[in-house]
């Protein structure tokens, strides 16, 4: 008996343990941010240093993909959402609601296996290759081998930012899908005739990245747009999010911040950008 | 005499214990019940809005091929035909594994053996799905490719990796079945002169093929149900396979790859969640086969 009221006792203390650190987020300077995994390194390091400093913030960090930053952050499930897309460029989410901070740039490149033997292509191969058209490697001066197409998840903020820059209004043939920069590299690296792409900070020595119309893909060539594949990685509130939250943001957009840390983990400073990018892609000086 | 009429008239301290006792399993109970049925409803509401609220057919979510939710094409049929092929050709290459593991472990070296295969069999169990992803696209896929051609990815990558996946579950489950052959049945036929063999052909196995079919039918609604190690491995392409070595899609790889990329309430995310029902409905059609395995396969 003593043990089945001990039990119940366990049991119903558990419960009131569990739901009680989900509610009150805002009294006691919780905050939690969701969303983009290609953003999330950078946000964990940011947030683990700002809670350094600032001993009575504890900052919870999560993945989970643009699509659920945005839509946690709309229904005010979390104080921030991160983004690899425009709130805009979402179906289902009123971006007029949301404010939008843009807090660092990455660039996308195209990746192939490094035996097919392909440096450099022009846009419309690019295109061609992605839209179905050309589908063997010698047409572009490759080996004689069936092009692999690798793209990312459908909604995935990597392939939207891709396929804007790269197919405009046309589809994409039907591949393969790969839902992370990780695995895309991993099986770029080890199939032959496989194409896909990745953020800058994901070349490596395995996978061959591409130059486009003879333009390298670098942080240089991105500032100035020269580089056309790029998009900001945002973070959104609602409207008056709060001191807390815009004191968080501003730090992650200081100099202190974009200048080391974002660079160290392969993102592109805000503050280097000599154009900027909206949602329908137009780019101004 | 109060006292004693007193302890006699009130409930003791044993009956309070009997009802607090009871009241706190049916509060399990209860909640527990809850928790399933909100769970199915839940599904089902989410399941059903891309019909109701879309406007989508469902013969075309059934027998459609082309799979972009984002443009309102919503064929779920490759995924659909893949879900079922990784699951029946696992199931098709374990249960000749299973059953003469299970054999081995219950007629031939019931000790020793039975004992050292048990701590594998429970190995393999404990075993995290996401490593036999990772060791599937490190081994099987490549391995696919050199015998085979294309990407090494699809059907027969994602079958091999699960049949090692369910092994150990329909080998314990056959295990259980063939232990739970009465004694007297071996005793019976060695005595009329049938050799091992043929026991255990004749009289063992089909006493216990209810039992081995119930197995299988749990083996097949865990690959049924496996998401990471097959997403790892099947290439993840919404199309209708062409042959077991193209890349194709499940639905549980389908759902993995896009829930965060889609956003509650759209079209997009309907489409998954109908996925999801048609999942939560398939492994209650694998329950109730084995409940009619159960009824009907019974010697008389």
């Amino acid at each position: 008996m003593k043990r089945s009221i001990t039990i119940a006792l366990s049991l119903l203390t558990l419960l009131i343990i569990v739901t009680g650190c989900g509610n009150k987020q805002s009294q006691s300077k919780k905050m939690t941010i969701v969303g983009s995994t290609a953003l999330q390194p950078l946000v964990e390091q940011v947030a683990s240093e700002y809670s350094e400093k600032n001993q009575d913030i504890s900052i919870t960090v999560q993945g989970g993909g643009s699509g659920t930053g945005l839509s946690q952050v709309q229904t005010g499930a979390v104080l921030i959402g991160n983004s690899d897309v425009f709130a805009s460029q979402a179906d289902g989410i009123d971006a007029d609601k949301l404010v939008d901070h843009e807090v660092a740039v990455v660039g996308i490149v195209p990746v192939v296996n490094p035996k097919i033997g392909v440096k450099n292509l022009t846009m419309q191969q690019l295109q061609d290759i992605f839209t179905g058209k050309i589908t063997n490697w010698k047409s572009v001066g490759g080996k004689n081998e069936e092009i692999i197409v690798i793209n990312r998840a459908q909604g995935s903020g990597t392939r939207i930012t891709f396929e804007q820059s790269v197919l405009g209004k046309k589809t994409a043939v039907k591949s393969q899908e790969q839902d992370s920069n990780g695995t895309v590299q991993q099986i770029v690296g080890s199939t032959p005739g496989a194409i896909s792409y990745v953020s800058f900070s994901y070349v490596n020595n395995k996978i061959q990245p591409l130059s486009i119309d003879g333009v390298k893909p670098n942080v240089t060539n991105v500032t100035t747009n020269a580089w056309k594949i790029w998009s900001y990685e945002h973070m959104y509130t609602r409207k008056n999010p709060g001191t807390e939250v815009d004191k968080f943001l501003k730090y992650i957009q200081s100099h202190e911040v974009q200048s080391k840390l974002v660079k160290q983990l392969g993102y592109i400073s805000i503050h280097d950008m000599k154009v900027s990018k909206d949602a329908n892609n137009h780019v101004s000086k | 005499m109060d006292e004693i009429k007193d302890r006699l008239l009130k409930p003791s301290k044993a009956t309070h214990e009997d009802q607090r006792g009871k009241f706190i399993s049916y509060l399990s109970i209860g909640l527990i019940a809850v928790l399933v049925i909100s769970i199915l409803v839940f599904i089902t509401i989410h399941g059903l809005a891309m019909f109701t609220q879309n406007g989508m057919k469902i013969s075309d979510f059934l027998f459609k091929t082309d799979w972009n939710p984002g443009k309102k094409l919503i064929g779920a049929l490759p995924m659909i035909v893949t879900s079922f092929g990784v699951t029946l050709l696992s199931a098709l290459i374990a249960t000749p594994f299973a059953i003469a593991v299970a054999l081995f472990m219950t007629e031939f070296a019931p000790k020793r053996g039975a004992k050292f295969l048990q701590v594998i069999i429970e190995l393999l169990v404990g075993i995290p799905s996401v490593i036999y992803g990772l060791i599937g696209l490190a081994i099987v896929v490549p391995a696919v490719r050199t015998i085979y051609g294309g990407t090494g990815f699809g059907i027969l990558a994602g079958a091999i990796v699960l049949f090692v996946m369910v092994l150990p579950t329909i080998t314990s489950l056959t295990v259980d079945s063939l232990k739970a052959v009465p004694r007297h049945y071996r005793q019976a036929s060695l005595a009329l002169g049938a050799t091992r063999w043929q026991t255990i052909y004749k009289v063992i196995l089909r006493a216990a093929t209810p039992g081995i079919l119930t197995a299988v039918v749990f083996g097949m609604a865990r690959a049924f149900g496996e998401a990471l190690a097959v997403q790892m491995v099947i290439g993840n392409a919404a199309m209708l396979p062409q042959n077991l070595t193209s890349p194709s899609a499940t639905l549980t790889s389908q759902l993995t790859m896009g829930i965060g990329n889609t956003i509650m309430g759209t079209l997009p995310n309907n489409a998954l969640w109908s996925l999801a029902l048609l999942l939560l409905i398939m492994s209650l059609v694998f329950n109730l086969v084995v409940k009619l395995i159960a009824r009907k396969g019974r010697i008389k």
